[in-house]
């Protein structure tokens, strides 16, 4: 593993008005690593995930993604949005552009790739995801968890060197979910950086390599999956976790 | 990893909100937006500056506060003004009524409109019309809608029947300020007599009491499996909308006659309150149309299995729903019904718009206050159509409909 | 044996009163009867009426003399020539001012629900304040607002209002300074022509190339480029400016030259505009917020900089919203265009007001003018269920 953290965050903070949604929050990622971030909703953790992208501003505490310091410099916003891809609760694909041309969009007016190239990079990756047959279909044709695998195939098209996911899986019915997280753990497993905000206790046990427990904008708790589950030390993580764990 | 307690305390949000941050935010947000700003803000004071000191000071209101019942009632006998009056407490009444049962908007509508009648009734000027009965039947009036609250507050009366109340209100008041042949309490009046707002009141609610009825049957019969039915709806619903309304008034007020037996004869007011209403009808069934497609199979399925006949099935399960859905197109219907009631201006009927028209022709000094007529004019179609838009904003939030607009 | 009824028939026979059969064709047949009984009476009481007015029903008269005037006609025009050129001639009126009130109001709309969605507060409520303004006053109010108030407050001929262009601003109508062509003037557009479709051209095959090699092409600075250069080539073979610009003069008591707006005219055409243009200003900005948050953030996060945003993901998406909308506002505007009756500007619908007044001539006018509006509305419905279908097609 690399010494320096290809993101870094130190003491950021986020208002909105009067809200004080993140509350100084640090963290390091490494090249590599899984990271899971969990929490009650309303607990900034979306919000955090967000700023790294910069879909949302942070009003104080630096953001270092690959060298590049977030601030208000457009050339700097661009280039890391080329180097981090995302992936929506919501899917959000563009419902006007067929599958193709949903994931060939950005590489060929952002990386400026032949459509050639694009187009066998799109292929490649759907049939990561396992649908190339959906290739020339809209996105209402297809189903949630189709949808949101185009999404991880659109996003992981402009080749990022990290992966953003906001609750994937959040809006599926649940026999779809199994298909997003394969697709997910595959990923992980090819040795992608990611984050990922998500309540998949068994897709973080089985590839996280650090977990983040957040409440009310702060970091409560971090460790490695076994010593959340096993051993959590913050009576809030406790009660959380065996909230969710119950169903 | 979390920052320490003593951390927190010191950070605070970087910008304060308050009223400079909310200047700072939505005028000066950028150099553009200030720029704007800077260009826009003057420019709006001084004309706001400018209209201001026109109405106040310069504008000669004469032609405008020296007719209030030619506006309000036009021709209408003076000795047989008590029926308009009449109607008027009896909306009054209901207003107050509706306030006490349901608050909200109405509650600002009544109390407007009371205000309003407080000021008129005790304005400290001498005027030919606003004599001292005329100013103690105002003033009784704001008393009325005070009961109508208490009555709407205190006694449980069915919504339906507060409905029921306001519909009947128009058909009560026409068949009163028309009057009979035979009677000497209540004589008959012509209808060219009638005038002013009544008529554009009398226009527009009895085009909405009419054509939504008539819309909602044409958008069964397009929908109908009776090949002859539907096609007639639907040829009908389509040839008037494809006219403008002027083609629709000339053809009542012109053709129609032709088409009748010969000694049948149709008052004018009557053809015009016709024309609006088909006209505003063939848009209500299309609305209507899009809400009962709108609703789904099922709920039809669901309401055959409970053993309901398709008439009750319709009334009591489409035929709600598929409205709810469509409220929003049916109220925007109605406010341009309400707008479109000036177009009888056209065919010679003195409604609010003519009234003003014919008094401005009426004297050349009032020629010359046209100006000042016209946006008088404007301000009070204005201030109706802005309400209903208003009415029809909280009914959708209170019903969480969507508008489409 | 081929004859046996079934057993079940015959034991719960159905009275014919409550066969779902029968009710059926029962009711088809009321049906019809009905509504040709309703249409029968109709068309005796009116052909009574007509033999008692001894009114002609042919369309014969469209050939006779109109024998009225018509003023300030857009195609040549006198007393003497046919009805069914009088016909025309207000027809020429009518798609004058609905097609010059439609590019009006498009551009405005679009402007003000631009101004609507600023982030600047004033600008955006400069853009309400119009909104809800011509939103709630009826057109007709509107068109007295413009033609008796304002046009009617404008100085005599001799006392014209002078404004930059130069426009001149009198009683008789507003008289712009126009451009007309010269003789080489036709030179001039053709080229520009060719240039604006080789633009087009160009801009469609380089931005192909731009996605098929990744390569820049600069297909936009091109394309702009190759206009530029045909309008200075034109220029050039024209042999000098190809317009000469007709301004109007005062001679003796009129103004000569120059493009003459009656007021009338004027009157329609900027109530018309400025009453769909807040219309079409809510259809637009409808559109655009219909276009969902998520959308732009997945185009920010995929790293597209603003410009692709809005070009490659929001207007796509947008227009298919708006286009709609946008269209059954161009068939209004066309149909509200029949108030200049009440201001006596001479369209379709005055002037067949005009001749109905004639006698014995008020039905087949009446068809005649119901039926140019009706070709109209049903061109648009045409028009729109095309587009509805290619982006049903498109987009399902």
């Amino acid at each position: 593993m690399n010494n320096e953290p290809i993101i870094k965050c130190r003491g950021v903070h986020k208002w909105y008005g009067d809200f004080h949604a993140i509350k100084g929050v640090d963290i390091d990622v490494y090249e590599g690593e899984v990271i899971v971030i969990f929490g009650p909703s309303g607990s900034g953790k979306s919000t955090f995930i967000r700023t790294i992208n910069r879909l949302e501003e942070h009003q104080q505490g630096t953001i270092i993604v690959d060298g590049t310091e977030l601030s208000h410099d457009v050339r700097n916003i661009e280039k890391i949005r080329t180097e981090t891809g995302m992936v929506f609760q919501q899917f959000n694909l563009f419902p006007h552009l067929t599958v193709m041309q949903n994931i060939t969009l950005a590489p060929i007016w952002v990386r400026n790739w032949p459509r050639v190239k694009a187009e066998a990079k799109a292929m490649e990756l759907l049939e990561m995801v396992g649908i190339p047959e959906q290739a020339q279909k809209f996105p209402g044709n297809l189903s949630g968890g189709q949808q949101q695998r185009v999404a991880i195939a659109r996003a992981l098209a402009m080749e990022p060197k990290i992966m953003l996911f906001d609750e994937p899986t959040s809006a599926l019915d649940p026999e779809m979910i199994k298909e997003v997280l394969d697709a997910m753990i595959d990923l992980a497993k090819s040795g992608m950086t990611m984050i990922v905000v998500t309540h998949e206790m068994g897709f973080a046990r089985e590839v996280a390599d650090r977990m983040y427990f957040f409440d009310e904008g702060k970091i409560i708790e971090t460790g490695t999956p076994d010593e959340i589950y096993r051993n959590p030390q913050e009576d809030r993580t406790k009660l959380f976790l065996s909230q969710i764990l119950q169903h | 990893m979390a920052s320490s307690e003593l951390e927190q305390e010191e950070i605070r949000p970087p910008q304060p909100p308050g009223f400079l941050q909310w200047i700072r935010e939505n005028l000066f947000s950028s150099i553009f937006n200030s720029v704007l700003t800077v260009v826009l803000l003057p420019v709006v004071v001084f004309i706001i500056y400018q209209v201001l000191v026109w109405v106040l000071f310069q504008a000669n209101w004469k032609a405008v506060t020296q007719f209030p019942l030619l506006y309000t009632v036009g021709q209408y006998p003076r000795d047989q003004l008590w029926r308009v009056g009449f109607i008027f407490s009896g909306m009054i009444l209901m207003l107050g009524i509706s306030w006490g049962r349901w608050g909200g908007l109405l509650r600002s509508i009544t109390l407007a409109a009371g205000g309003l009648l407080l000021v008129v009734a005790i304005l400290p000027v001498q005027h030919a019309e606003l004599t001292l009965n005329m100013r103690l039947y105002l003033v009784s009036n704001i008393a009325l809608a005070l009961v109508g609250y208490l009555i709407g507050k205190k006694i449980p009366i069915k919504s339906y029947l507060i409905f029921a109340a306001w519909f009947l209100i128009p058909i009560i008041g026409v068949i009163l300020l028309a009057g009979f042949e035979s009677s000497t309490l209540i004589p008959p009046v012509q209808t060219t007599q009638w005038g002013g707002l009544l008529v554009t009141f009398l226009l527009a609610a009895g085009g909405i009491v009419l054509s939504f009825p008539l819309g909602v049957a044409l958008a069964f019969g397009r929908r109908s499996s009776l090949p002859v039915v539907s096609a007639f709806s639907t040829v009908f619903i389509e040839v008037i909308r494809g006219v403008p309304l002027v083609t629709i008034l000339f053809m009542f007020s012109i053709i129609l006659a032709l088409f009748l037996p010969a000694e049948s004869r149709i008052d004018r007011l009557v053809r015009a309150l016709m024309a609006v209403t088909v006209f505003s009808a063939a848009y209500s069934a299309e609305n209507v149309r899009g809400g009962l497609q709108s609703v789904p199979l099922g709920q039809i399925e669901a309401a055959k299995a409970l053993g309901m006949s398709n008439f009750k099935t319709t009334i009591f399960i489409v035929l709600p729903q598929a409205l709810r859905a469509v409220l929003p197109a049916i109220v925007g219907q109605f406010i341009s019904l309400f707008k479109d009631t000036t177009l009888v201006v056209i065919i010679g009927i003195n409604d609010f718009l003519g009234i003003g028209r014919s008094i401005i022709n009426s004297d050349p000094e009032f020629v010359q206050l046209r100006t000042e007529v016209y946006l008088f004019m404007a301000l009070v179609y204005w201030i109706f159509s802005y309400l209903m838009s208003l009415a029809s904003r909280r009914i959708e939030s209170a019903m969480g409909v969507e508008s489409n607009l | 044996m081929a004859l046996q009824t079934p057993q079940k028939t015959e034991t719960t026979a159905i009275p014919f009163y409550r066969d779902e059969r029968v009710l059926q064709i029962a009711a088809q047949i009321i049906s019809a009867v009905l509504i040709f009984i309703l249409l029968y009476w109709a068309v005796v009481n009116f052909l009574r009426a007509a033999e008692a007015r001894n009114m002609t029903l042919s369309f014969g008269f469209l050939k006779e003399a109109a024998g009225f005037p018509i003023s300030n006609p857009p195609i040549e025009y006198d007393p003497s020539m046919s009805f069914a050129r009088a016909f025309l001639v207000g027809l020429a009126n009518t798609l004058i001012v609905s097609g010059a009130g439609v590019v009006t109001a498009t551009i405005l709309g679009t402007l003000i629900a631009l101004a609507r969605l600023s982030s600047n507060w004033l600008m955006s409520r400069i853009a309400l304040a119009f909104i809800e303004f011509h939103r709630n006053i009826p057109l007709l109010v509107l068109l007295f607002i413009w033609y008796f108030v304002v046009f009617s407050f404008v100085p005599p001929i001799k006392d014209s209002l002078v404004w930059p262009g130069p426009i001149f601003i009198n009683k008789r109508g507003i008289y712009l300074s126009w451009p007309r062509l010269t003789e080489t003037g036709p030179v001039f557009l053709i080229a520009l022509g060719i240039g604006i479709v080789v633009a087009i051209a160009a801009f469609s095959i380089l931005r192909k190339k731009r996605q098929e090699t990744g390569k820049k092409t600069y297909f936009m600075p091109v394309s702009i480029g190759l206009v530029v250069i045909s309008f200075v080539v034109g220029w050039f073979l024209a042999g000098g400016s190809p317009f000469w610009i007709d301004t109007p003069s005062l001679k003796g008591f009129n103004f000569q030259g120059g493009m003459r707006l009656t007021p009338e005219f004027a009157g329609m055409y900027l109530s018309l505009s400025l009453y769909t243009a807040a219309f079409i200003a809510e259809v637009v900005r409808g559109g655009i917020q219909a276009v969902s948050k998520g959308q732009i953030e997945a185009a920010r996060a995929l790293g597209l900089n603003q410009f692709q945003v809005v070009s490659l993901v929001v207007m796509p998406q947008a227009l298919r919203i708006i286009i709609p909308p946008m269209i059954s506002q161009y068939l209004n505007l066309t149909k509200n265009s029949s108030l200049a009756l009440a201001i006596g500007f001479q369209e379709v619908f005055a002037v067949g007001k005009i001749a109905i007044n004639q006698a014995g001539r008020a039905v087949p006018v009446f068809a005649l003018i119901m039926a140019t509006y009706l070709s109209l509305s049903l061109l648009t419905s045409f028009i729109l269920n095309i587009y509805n279908r290619r982006i049903q097609f498109v987009v399902r």
